[in-house]
């Protein structure tokens, strides 16, 4: 009974902690709130009409929700670079830093399914995909183990830090052998969520441009890449604008993480290169439309291009010690790489996968307005779902936010 | 063969089981699936609670309240509904919760068809016939292609959309017939399924694609629901109802044969097939996928698909091979067959052929 008590007042106390702010906090919520329902009005003309409002096509039939999917499951991945040293190999200096960086987690998370559900045609019937109720095709879809794994790792990465808070809320000592298990899982977790998502990828025959073994190992590089530099920005927002205290260490340390990830990454790419420009087979169109473009077609040269230069850059700065220790270079630097990576997810692995089609044929894609509507929505939800995360932990690991402590 | 570590077409000793179905896709020995649930009713969600009495009857209970909520809230928001209004919403309310096809019973694929034939008659007042007919024993189709004799008339293609309700709108078209260059071999690339001349053109060649019903079909293995499966005569379907409309199976067809209904279809009242097979050509909605189901209405009922009648020139053949004597097997045993990508051993029914 005592503890429906505190869980109440911990809600009511969050409640009024995310509904009080400075004038900026109001504005910024605001904003992502305005985001959201153009993203909501953009969601209900695709509900009405269908997908057809979208830039998708029998040709190329997934786009900029299923890239975005893809991306942020690397970033929700990546919460793991900072549970593995803080849980498990006990480093102090990350230990301000989880919780930031499993609430990144959570709502990446969060705009996976979103983005998924967005890119489903028929919502109304998602129910078929609920164990229990419908009908689940395990283990033979990568599909359908991607759904146990996204939750699975949702549940995991709420309840931990709920568990701690919990605790730290009433002034307690979080007991380390209930959460110790559960971040043990989760380490594995992280890299299974984002290996079945390639494998998603990887296993169909039908697009060469996926089937490789690379492509797996090649998405952890990533994300551990991109997400950690998001986190890096993240961080550095928080401590500028919070009591919340961040040390430059811990920074530093993460940074490290980005630059091998990045290196590694760089690496892969050239592999991949290398086989497709090599002996370039009937298998190497995609990639040859991707980096050159096809019989005049030329819509992602832009894209890929800037990516890859980007991502270069980013790694160099990184790889200098001299300029990675300058913070103004370093957020630069992760800013950098976190929009290559991104574009490379998107316009450079989902999109040419289908171009040229399973015939040779070439349609380009181009999202609609409608469609990056939405996928700003989404985002804009999973930066609101965030803020409120964040704000709510920082009050309580401060020690503002107390049980029975209303002085704040 | 035995040994073989890929998946092999067998058309010689096709294992005969006579297997109670189930719907759990193992043989009896090791199904421990009850097999006396044909003495009861069951739909929706039941399916799949169908191991122990007591919760399904506690959830068919709870089915048959939800059923009374939603009555009750559809007449009392309404003060004029009619009989037929309401009628129309149960319909609609049942058809929302109804079960994956391939795992109901006779009795179930009955009711959903009648449903969906009164849904029909309630919209537009025109009667349908709808076929809920499942495979035969001892039938595997087959279909095989003559390039030699296809000229590019496209007869198929048009007889194909109006034999199957195909969306008129975005004129969704099953087949796609390749205008090829002599001289260059099977060119794909280079080929034009898009052409608008007098056929044949000079120099030029015809082949045509559609769903090849392959024998190992990818677009099965990824769905993750289920809604699209192998029968046993060898066709591929879909159960337009249980789609939930990801195109997972678009992505994994290696031979274009998907298409997706990214608007709500739409065909002219009159132009509507009325022959209809739940897994064939009856109507569907937006966001669900389809495909060809080598005239399931049809080819079911001992008859050719569409696009076999309607070729002029004879270049298309369709058959049992389990037949010894169908013309299927003569062009198999006797001609020099190949298919398409047949490297990434999918095994497609679907054979091209030379004079």
């Amino acid at each position: 009974m005592k503890r429906f008590k505190i869980l109440k007042s911990l809600v009511i106390d969050s409640i009024r902690t995310t509904t009080h702010g400075s004038k900026k906090y109001h504005l910024w919520m605001a904003f992502l709130t305005f985001v959201m329902l153009i993203g909501m009005y953009c969601y209900s003309i695709q509900l009405k009409h269908g997908l057809s409002v979208t830039g998708m096509s029998d040709s190329v039939s997934w786009g900029l929700y299923i890239s975005n999917f893809t991306f942020l499951v690397g970033v929700a991945a990546a919460a793991v670079i900072l549970v593995m040293p803080t849980y498990i190999l006990k480093d102090i200096d990350f230990k301000q830093a989880v919780l930031i960086g499993e609430g990144i987690a959570v709502s990446a998370l969060i705009m996976c399914l979103a983005f998924v559900v967005a890119d489903m045609g028929g919502p109304s019937v998602l129910w078929h995909m609920i164990p229990g109720i419908g009908v689940f095709n395990f283990p033979n879809s990568m599909l359908a183990w991607d759904v146990i794994a996204l939750n699975g790792y949702l549940f995991i990465n709420i309840s931990i830090p709920f568990y701690i808070l919990f605790k730290l809320y009433q002034g307690k000592k979080p007991n380390p052998k209930v959460y110790i298990p559960g971040a043990l899982i989760s380490v594995f977790w992280a890299v299974g969520i984002h290996l079945v998502t390639a494998f998603l990828y990887q296993g169909l025959q039908a697009r060469p441009f996926w089937n490789n073994a690379l492509l797996g190992p090649r998405f952890l590089a990533s994300a551990f890449a991109a997400g950690p530099a998001l986190i890096i920005i993240v961080l550095a927002i928080i401590r500028t604008y919070t009591a919340f205290k961040i040390e430059d260490k811990t920074l530093k340390k993460i940074a490290l993480v980005v630059t091998v990830a990045a290196q590694i990454n760089l690496i892969m790419l050239v592999s991949e290169l290398f086989k497709e420009f090599y002996a370039p087979t009937h298998h190497s169109e995609s990639a040859y439309y991707l980096f050159f473009g096809l019989h005049g077609k030329t819509a992602l040269l832009p894209w890929i291009w800037s990516a890859i230069s980007m991502n270069v850059l980013a790694t160099i700065v990184l790889s200098i010690h001299k300029l990675r220790n300058n913070f103004k270079v370093l957020f630069f630097a992760c800013a950098l790489l976190f929009i290559a990576i991104w574009i490379e997810k998107g316009f450079g692995l989902i999109v040419p996968g289908f171009i040229p089609g399973s015939y040779g044929k070439i349609v380009e894609y181009t999202p609609t307005g409608i469609e990056i509507g939405v996928t700003l929505g989404i985002w804009a939800m999973g930066a609101f779902v965030f803020t409120i995360l964040a704000k709510t932990a920082i009050k309580i690991e401060t020690s503002e936010m107390r049980y029975k402590k209303l002085d704040y | 063969m035995e040994n073989k570590k890929w998946f092999s077409l067998n058309l010689s000793n096709r294992k005969k089981q006579s297997i109670i179905s189930c719907g759990c896709e193992k043989t009896t020995e090791n199904c421990n699936h009850n097999l006396v649930k044909d003495t009861e009713q069951k739909d929706g969600f039941e399916q799949v609670f169908d191991v122990k009495m007591n919760r399904r009857t506690a959830f068919k209970k709870l089915t048959a309240s939800l059923l009374i909520g939603a009555g009750a809230v559809s007449t009392s928001c309404s003060v004029i509904t009619d009989d037929d209004t309401k009628e129309k919403a149960q319909i609609d309310w049942e058809e929302q919760f109804k079960g994956n096809y391939k795992l109901m019973t006779d009795d179930e694929k009955n009711a959903t068809v009648n449903r969906l034939v009164r849904s029909y008659e309630l919209r537009t007042g025109k009667t349908i016939s709808m076929s809920s007919k499942n495979a035969e024993e001892d039938v595997l189709f087959g279909y095989a292609f003559n390039i030699s004799k296809c000229k590019g008339y496209m007869d198929c293609v048009s007889a194909c959309v109006e034999e199957n309700n195909q969306d008129r709108n975005s004129q969704m078209q099953y087949i796609r017939i390749h205008e090829m260059e002599d001289g260059k071999g099977l060119n794909f690339a280079e080929a034009d399924d898009n052409y608008y001349h007098e056929v044949p053109a000079k120099g030029h060649f015809y082949l045509g694609t559609q769903c090849f019903h392959c024998d190992n079909p990818p677009c099965v293995e990824v769905c993750p629901v289920k809604a699209t499966w192998k029968e046993d005569d060898g066709i591929v379907v879909i159960d337009y109802d249980w789609c939930v409309g990801c195109r997972y199976c678009m992505a994994a067809c290696p031979y274009d044969g998907r298409r997706f209904n990214w608007s709500n279809p739409e065909i002219p009242e009159e132009e509507v097939n009325k022959e209809q097979h739940y897994l064939g050509n009856r109507l569907r909605k937006k966001g669900v996928m389809e495909k060809c189901t080598f005239c399931i209405q049809r080819s079911r009922k001992g008859k050719n698909p569409a696009c076999v009648d309607a070729c002029p020139t004879g270049a298309r053949i369709f058959g049992n091979l389990l037949d010894p004597n169908s013309t299927i097997r003569w062009v198999l045993e006797n001609k020099k067959v190949f298919r398409l990508k047949e490297d990434l051993g999918t095994e497609p029914k679907f054979w091209y052929f030379m004079d």
